[in-house]
């Protein structure tokens, strides 16, 4: 079907702006993701996978400018060990990177990958991204795969010793990034791959992430802080046998973020975790959007969103469980809710479930309200100050996203985050 | 129902539900009525809009009404987001006006009738008689025998065959009539609001609708009135390629109520067969309207062969405060359902209700759920919809909740439940939640395990166990929806309760 006027000609524009990298054995895929681009043209405000969210500031021919948020705390990540590895406005940094050898993964730069030729690398660039695209368009990403200026590729082959850290730093208050990383967890390997930072005022991510039979990979990512960045992340998963992805993400302001997950289980046993907490303020619209695809007998899914709103902040979640026929046995668990602090702001939902199996259990739920008079009176009873008691049953709304996290470390410095937005807001 | 036989039901799924589905899923009204039809010319433009307008003896300004539908449906596409696939509909190929030549000189009363019209509804189990109850529904026999009185309207393709108890619905000041008569005898009221609550261009078949209704039933029910009986319009499809194109409106005036049935049947048929009807209800201060709906239409046959595209827009709109509207319906036939029976809640502390219960079995299609629109404050809404699929159907529940800025301190309790039977068919889920104030409660859930506590706590306490707890909490909640339809209803309706939520996925 042809594009209406309109989108074709703003795809054509934007298109018009950017230059194919000396891409190597990328080229292909990167080529094949043009077309797919041309094909399904970008987001516009029409399209209902878009209903919630005005994709305009993603697909501008200019990224909109973005101020640096001036705050002088460290990186969230900063107390752990871990392998950094830094990207100023979407360019790597060897400078600020620690070296990047560790035992049990391989590191590369996705340049690099682009010339050498191997194997793994080229049989996933691009791909989990295409097989993403149905039923649901997702052209941004597909703008990614083929315009990525930057990213990693991690082989994970066996279990290393401590997390790999991607950090995006900003530094240019009109900087536009593309990053498209991928990461293969090899049978039996177990990663941790953490990522935070605000990247840069415009920011376009993709990761394909596949998963051999037994493999296991935790991400937890922290969006940065910068108030007026713009942020559209893809990231696609596909699980073999047995294997387990857990994914956690806190966003904290930025002006627009769209994060979509595509998740699909192709291996019997396999299970998925995805989570979210975001808390918004003012001008903030927070976009998750999940697609779980079940192809596989008894595996498991959850996702679990809170947003906490005030002050005008928009949330939206759309989340889907697709359960094909054959998929028996599957344990889909969807949750999302919102609370909003004041009348201002709004929570804007689509959960949807598709399900072509019968012996199936899966179920969602999704709420809307505002703080609990009974429990903040029941606090205040005991002594509490209205504040604190806000803010104490704000923390426990967000808790069940944040005990998504498996490590308690990690899972505390979110808490410590959402604490800090709390208390800067009394 | 051979597709059903053969299905290895799993666990957990109980024999009862499998037979009740496929009880319902024999169909009975597949007879077509012997009768001689005056059609108008095959396919739709504006000298057949004008042709039907002729025929209904409309006033001018109706038949530039119509014309100005027809002209904004030319320009519409038909929509593609529902969950239902089948063949292009050729709009041409229809015809728009089918009336049973008897029909041609307007009965003045029920006895001038035809009789084959009256056997068919005899047969349908409506007799059009005024009398006491409603003969030929089973087990009606067995129930109190307190004077309860239905007034029917009955619809045969594209004409009113007759209303009964008219006169005395007159004495009460109720005005129930075809809507042919109503845009005759009551213009000023058809006028004021026909099209006010679901406007001409609201949607592509809506529109359709707009340009060529040839029949449909009206109700007026004055301030303070409670409507002494219950109103019924009944719709037979019977001609062959012809698509039926009701019109219904509902008013019910401050601090009126009624409560309002609607049947459809239509014969066992090769063919797909086309039925757009829009139901328009406006409800005013302290008034309440009940609608219930058993929506029978042939589903096609085993094979996917046949059956009505049943593409239907119903609202109501709540304007006065304290206005109250519940929808009810049990869908069990057509091959594809494209429904959704919504409420705009306008006035502070009015309220929608919807249950519905959707089954479908062979290759049938459903699309249904509901809009509740929160625009007033204090407004309260609840969503209860079941649905069944066996064999190789599709269900969907697709529904929105929307609590706008101004609606403060409002309500909203959603729940879904699928049940699958069989490995083939497929049950999804659509709804969209949009919240703009902080004073409104939201909950949407379709899980089993999210029943009353304090009722769970209570039945496990008896020692039973958690589903069987869950179950009977359920069911005897689903017991109260299908017993708040009116008696008649809930005849038909019987063979459904024995669906039990076992094994149920949301």
């Amino acid at each position: 079907m042809a594009l209406p006027q309109a989108k074709q000609t703003a795809t054509e524009e934007r298109l018009a702006t950017l230059s194919l990298p000396d891409a190597g054995c990328t080229r292909k895929a990167r080529e094949a993701a043009i077309a797919r681009v041309r094909e399904m043209g970008l987001p516009g405000r029409r399209d209902e996978y878009w209903k919630y969210t005005r994709p305009d500031t993603l697909v501008s021919v200019e990224a909109p400018h973005a101020a640096l948020f001036d705050g002088e705390e460290p990186d969230i990540f900063h107390d752990f060990d871990r392998l950094q590895i830094v990207f100023i406005d979407g360019v790597f940094s060897p400078e600020q990177s620690d070296d990047l050898t560790l035992e049990g993964v391989s590191i590369d730069r996705l340049e690099d990958i682009c010339c050498k030729d191997i194997h793994w690398a080229k049989d996933l660039y691009g791909v989990l991204e295409t097989r993403g695209q149905v039923p649901v368009q997702r052209p941004l990403a597909a703008l990614n795969t083929a315009f990525a200026s930057d990213g990693v590729a991690i082989r994970v082959t066996g279990k290393p010793s401590k997390p790999i850290n991607l950090v995006y730093r900003h530094a240019s208050e009109d900087s536009d990034a593309i990053l498209h990383h991928i990461v293969r967890v090899e049978s039996d390997a177990e990663v941790t791959i953490l990522e935070n930072g605000p990247a840069a005022s415009r920011f376009n991510k993709c990761m394909e992430i596949d998963i051999a039979d037994n493999g296991t990979l935790h991400h937890i990512r922290a969006q940065g802080r910068d108030h007026q960045r713009r942020a559209a992340t893809h990231m696609f998963t596909r699980l073999g046998k047995e294997s387990v992805y857990k994914s956690f993400t806190l966003t904290v302001n930025g002006v627009l973020t769209r994060n979509e997950q595509v998740v699909e289980l192709t291996g019997d046993d396999a299970v998925a975790h995805v989570a979210g907490a975001c808390v918004g303020d003012g001008d903030f619209h927070h976009d998750d959007t999940v697609f779980v695809t079940h192809d596989a007998v008894n595996c498991e899914s959850r996702q679990v969103f809170k947003k906490v709103l005030r002050n005008g902040a928009t949330g939206v979640f759309q989340g889907k469980i697709l359960v094909k026929e054959g998929a028996q046995k599957t344990d889909g668990y969807q949750i999302s809710q919102s609370l909003l602090l004041d009348d201002d702001s709004q929570f804007l939902a689509k959960p949807e479930l598709e399900i072509y199996a019968d012996d199936v259990a899966c179920s969602h739920g999704s709420t809307s309200g505002a703080i609990d008079e009974t429990a903040l009176f029941y606090l205040r009873s005991r002594g509490v100050p209205v504040a604190d008691a806000t803010d104490m049953l704000t923390l426990a709304f967000l808790a069940e996203a944040v005990d998504e996290i498996e490590n308690e470390a990690l899972s505390e410095v979110i808490v410590e985050r959402l604490q800090g937005w709390l208390s800067r807001r009394r | 129902m051979a597709a059903l036989d053969q299905t290895q039901v799993k666990e957990g799924v109980d024999q009862e539900t499998v037979d009740a589905v496929r009880e319902v899923s024999t169909y009975k009204y597949g007879w077509e009525t012997d009768i001689e039809m005056e059609y108008a010319p095959k396919g739709v433009n504006p000298d057949i809009v004008k042709l039907i307008s002729e025929k209904n003896e409309e006033p001018e300004w109706m038949t530039e009404w119509r014309l100005a539908a027809f002209e904004r449906w030319t320009q519409m596409e038909e929509p593609k987001w529902a969950m239902v696939n089948y063949p292009e509909i050729d709009f041409q190929d229809q015809y728009y006006y089918a009336r049973p030549k008897s029909m041609e000189e307007k009965p003045k009363s029920l006895d001038e009738v035809d009789p084959k019209l009256l056997a068919t509804y005899e047969k349908l189990g409506i007799p059009l008689k005024e009398q006491m109850i409603l003969a030929g529904v089973e087990g009606a026999e067995n129930m109190p025998a307190e004077g309860r009185k239905v007034a029917v309207d009955a619809v045969f393709d594209s004409v009113s065959v007759g209303t009964t108890f008219q006169d005395e619905l007159k004495k009460a000041g109720v005005i129930f009539c075809s809507i042919s008569e109503a845009i005759k005898e009551h213009p000023e009221l058809v006028k004021k609001y026909l099209g006010s609550v679901v406007p001409v261009s609201d949607n592509f078949y809506a529109t359709l609708n707009s340009a060529v209704f040839s029949d449909g039933s009206f109700v007026y029910v004055p301030p303070g009135v409670r409507c002494p009986m219950e109103l019924s319009t009944y719709f037979r499809i019977n001609a062959e390629n012809t698509g039926q194109f009701e019109r219904t409106l509902i008013i019910a005036d401050k601090g009126s109520y009624v409560s309002y049935l609607e049947g459809c049947t239509a014969p066992q048929r090769d063919t797909a067969q086309l039925h757009a009807a829009v139901v328009e209800i406006i409800i005013e201060e302290d008034a309440e309207v009940k609608y219930s709906t058993v929506q029978n239409w042939f589903p096609g046959d085993e094979n996917g062969k046949g059956g009505i595209y049943n593409f239907v827009t119903k609202r109501a709109d709540c304007r006065g405060d304290r206005s109250k509207v519940m929808w009810t319906q049990v869908e069990t036939g057509s091959a594809v359902t494209w429904k959704y029976p919504s409420c705009i809640l306008r006035g502070d502390d009015s309220q929608g209700e919807f249950y519905s219960i959707a089954i479908a079995n062979n290759y049938q299609q459903a699309d249904t759920g509901t809009k509740m629109v929160h625009l007033g404050k204090n407004t309260k809404s609840r969503i209860v919809s079941k649905g069944i699929s066996a064999g190789k159907a599709q269900n969907t529940y697709r529904g929105l909740v929307s609590m706008h800025p101004k609606a403060k301190d409002s309500r909203n309790y959603t729940q879904c439940d699928s049940l699958l039977i069989g490995d083939k068919c497929g049950a999804h889920t659509v709804p969209y939640i949009e919240v703009r104030n902080n004073s409104s409660r939201v909950e949407h859930e379709a899980t089993t395990s999210k029943v009353d506590d304090d009722q769970l706590f209570y039945c496990r306490q008896r020692g039973m166990d958690e589903e069987e707890a869950v179950a009977l909490v359920v069911n005897g909640f689903c017991k109260d929806v299908l017993q708040a339809l009116p008696m008649e209803f809930a005849m038909e309706a019987q063979q459904l309760v024995a669906i039990s939520l076992e094994g149920s996925v949301g």
